[in-house]
C-alpha cells in the first residue's frame, strides 16, 4: 500500500534470498512493455522449497501486506505444483509487481501448510486446490468442498492427469448415470 | 447440507442456490436472531462448467471464444485476460493502435456493466422506474457496442496480438455523439441515485466492508475501492494503452470526502467509474496512433507460432467487477497444459460475510447485489424452522425488500 515502502523487484528477490538462502530454488524477473510510451510492468516468478513456503509468505507480509489474486496448480507427473499469485505495491501508479510463488509437493505426500490464518482471503482458493488437485492443506479452518458437488466420488481430483483424475467419468458417462 | 447447531434464540434460513439479488446460483445459509443476521455460510459451484478443463482440447484461438462465454456481461474481459496471458507466455506484442482500441472496448463494456448494475440495484430496493431509466441509457451503450463490434453481447472482438475490428475516421462522430449523450444524462442519474432520501436510507450504513477486511479478504474492483483500498489494475500496471493515459484511482471520498465502505459508497463508486470510462474513451480517440491493428493477421501462422511456445504467462485486466486474473502454461502442444481463470467475484465472495453480519433479512438482496456478483440463475429460497421446511420465493424476498423501502418512506 501507499503508506508502506515501495519495493523494487530486485530488492524483493534479494530480500527473499538473504532470508531463505538455498531454499529459494529459482527466481527470475520478467518485464512487459505496453502502449506508445512502452511503460513496463514487472513480474517475479519464484520457486521455493515447500518447507519454507509459509515463512516466505510471512516474510512478504512483514515487508508489505500483499493481495492474493489466486493460486493455480499443475499436475506435473510425480509432483504437484501450486503457484500462488500475489500482487504487491498496489496503490501507486504503475508500480505493481506480480509475484508468483510456486511450490512443488510430491504426489506421494501432497501436503502444504495453510496461509488462510495470515491472509484470510486465501480460504476459497485453498479449498479449491484441495478438491481439484488432492493437496492436503494442513490447518485449514474449513475443509469442505467448494466447487465440486457433494456427491462427487472421494479420491477423484478433476485436475489430476493420472488414474486419480476424472478420465473414466467423462469417457463412460452412461455408466456414471446408473 | 450440514445443519449447524442452533441456540434457542436463533434459527437458520438457507437462501439459494438461487441468488436473491441477481438470478444466479449461489447458496447462503444464514443464522438469524430475530431479524438480525448473526452468521453466514456461502456455498459455491452450482454452475461449475469445467471451462478450464474444456480448454485442454482446444487451441488458443478457439479458447478466445470459449473464454468469451464464461460471462455474458463481461464478455470482453475474459478473452482480454486470456489474450494477455498468452501474449505474456509467447512474447507477442500488440501494435500500438490495437492497444488503444482494446481500451475503448474495455471501457465501453464497463459503462454497459455498471449501468446494468445500477438498474438492478434500484430494482432490489423497489424503484423500478429507475431501473427503466438506467437501462434505457444502457441500451444506447449497447447500440454503440453493436455499431463498433457488430454484436451487442458476445462481441468476438479480441484477438491474440491485437483486435479484430478497427475504428475508422467516419465512425468517430457517432461515438462522440453517444459519449455526449452519456455525459448529459450522467448528472440526472447522479441526482436520482445520490440525492434521493430513500436510496440514502436504504444504502447508507448498510453492508459495511471496512478497509482492513477489504484488504485481508483480498476483495477486488469497485467493492474494494468503495472501502478505500486503492487497487485498480488499470492504474497499478501498464497494459493495453492504460500506461499512456491520464488516469487516477477513484474512491468514494473524491465526491463525499469520506470513505464508509457501505452500499451507498459502492453506488457512488460505480457512478464515478462510468464518468471515468467516458473520459478514457475520449482520451483514446484523441491520442490513438495510426497503424496495424493486429500483430499477425494470418491465423494459421499465429497458431503454428503458439504451438512452439513453452512457458507460463499471466494476464491481468480490470473488468467491470474487478481484477480478472488468468494463468496459462504452454508445453509445446496445440492446446495449453493448464489454463486457470480467476473471475472477480471469486475474490468478492468472502467479503460478503462481514457485509451481511448484523443486517436484516430485507437487506440481503441489496447487500448481496452491491458487490455486483456474477455467477448464473435461480428462483427459490427455502426456510427451515423447527425442522419444518417453508419455501420463500425470490418474489417474496424481493417483496420484503420493497416493503422495507416503503416503511422507510413513510
Amino acid at each position: 500500500m501507499a503508506k508502506e515502502k515501495l519495493l523494487t523487484p530486485e530488492e524483493l528477490v534479494k530480500s527473499f534470498k538473504d532470508e531463505f538462502k538455498t531454499k529459494i530454488i529459482d527466481a527470475k524477473i520478467k518485464e512487459r512493455a505496453a502502449g506508445k510510451k512502452k511503460n513496463v510492468t514487472k513480474s517475479i516468478w519464484m520457486k521455493v522449497n515447500p518447507s519454507v513456503f509459509k515463512d516466505v509468505v510471512k516474510h512478504l507480509i512483514k515487508l508489505q501486506f500483499p493481495h492474493l489474486a489466486v493460486a493455480s496448480g499443475n499436475d506435473l507427473g510425480k509432483t504437484i505444483e501450486i503457484i500462488y499469485h500475489f500482487t504487491v505495491n498496489f496503490g501507486t501508479r504503475m508500480k505493481v509487481i506480480n509475484l508468483c510463488i510456486s511450490v512443488e509437493v510430491p504426489k506421494t505426500k501432497p501436503e502444504l501448510e495453510t496461509i488462510s490464518d495470515i491472509i484470510p482471503g486465501a480460504l476459497i482458493t485453498e479449498r479449491e486446490k484441495a478438491e481439484m488437485l488432492g493437496v492436503k492443506i494442513k490447518g485449514i479452518p474449513d475443509d469442505r468442498r467448494c466447487f465440486v458437488p457433494e456427491d462427487f466420488p472421494e479420491g477423484v481430483y478433476p485436475w489430476r492427469r493420472d488414474k486419480t483424475g476424472p478420465e473414466k467419468y467423462y469417457k463412460n458417462l452412461h455408466e456414471v448415470k446408473k | 447440507m450440514k445443519q449447524k447447531t442452533t441456540s434457542k434464540t436463533t434459527y437458520h434460513i438457507p437462501v439459494g442456490p438461487i441468488h436473491p439479488a441477481l438470478k444466479e446460483p449461489v447458496f447462503f445459509e444464514f443464522e438469524l436472531d430475530g431479524e438480525k443476521i448473526v452468521d453466514v455460510d456461502v456455498k459455491l459451484g452450482h454452475v461449475h462448467r469445467a471451462v478450464e478443463w474444456a480448454s485442454r482440447k482446444r487451441n488458443p484461438i478457439q479458447i478466445l471464444y470459449l473464454a468469451e462465454r464464461i460471462c455474458g456481461i463481461c464478455s470482453y474481459c475474459h478473452p482480454a485476460a486470456f489474450g494477455l496471458a498468452i501474449e505474456d507466455a509467447a512474447g507477442i506484442e500488440a501494435p500500438e493502435r490495437a492497444e488503444y482500441l482494446r481500451v475503448i472496448q474495455g471501457e465501453l463494456e464497463r459503462i454497459c456493466s455498471h449501468l446494468l448494475w445500477a438498474g438492478v440495484a434500484a430494482h432490489e430496493i423497489g424503484f423500478d422506474t429507475v431501473l427503466y431509466l438506467t437501462w434505457q441509457v444502457r441500451e444506447k451503450a449497447l447500440d454503440l457496442t453493436e455499431y463498433l463490434t457488430g454484436n451487442r453481447v458476445t462481441k468476438g472482438i479480441f484477438m491474440i496480438g491485437g483486435i479484430r475490428r478497427d475504428i475508422t475516421k467516419d465512425m468517430i462522430p457517432r461515438i462522440q455523439k453517444d459519449l455526449k449523450y452519456f455525459k448529459d444524462i450522467f448528472g440526472k442519474l447522479k441526482k436520482v441515485f445520490l440525492d434521493d432520501k430513500t436510496v440514502k436510507l436504504r444504502s447508507q450504513g448498510a453492508g459495511i466492508l471496512t478497509y482492513d477486511n477489504a484488504l485481508k479478504l483480498c476483495a477486488v474492483g469497485p467493492t474494494t475501492r468503495a472501502s478505500g483500498v486503492k487497487k485498480d489494475v488499470r492504474v497499478d500496471t501498464s497494459y493495453f494503452a492504460y500506461g499512456d493515459l491520464d488516469i487516477d484511482y477513484i474512491t468514494p471520498d473524491v465526491l463525499t470526502g469520506e470513505v464508509n465502505g457501505d452500499v451507498y459508497d459502492r453506488i457512488i463508486q460505480r457512478l464515478l467509474e462510468v464518468k471515468q470510462s467516458i473520459d478514457l474513451i475520449e482520451q483514446c480517440i484523441d491520442k490513438m496512433p495510426s497503424g496495424d491493428i493486429v500483430a499477425e493477421p494470418k491465423l494459421a501462422k499465429l497458431l503454428s507460432q503458439l504451438k512452439k511456445v513453452e512457458g507460463e504467462g499471466i494476464g491481468v485486466h480490470e473488468a467491470p467487477r474487478g481484477e480478472v486474473y488468468h494463468y496459462i502454461k504452454m508445453d509445446g502442444n496445440e492446446a495449453p497444459f493448464t489454463w486457470k481463470v480467476r473471475a472477480p467475484t471469486y475474490n468478492n465472495i468472502l467479503p460478503w460475510i462481514p457485509m451481511l453480519l448484523g443486517e436484516q433479512i430485507a437487506d440481503i438482496p441489496i447487500v448481496a447485489a452491491s458487490t455486483d456478483p456474477c455467477m448464473s440463475c435461480t428462483n427459490r429460497v427455502g426456510i427451515v424452522k423447527d425442522g419444518n421446511k417453508y419455501e420463500l420465493s425470490k418474489e417474496e424476498l424481493h417483496k420484503l425488500s420493497v416493503e422495507k423501502t416503503r416503511r422507510l418512506m413513510k
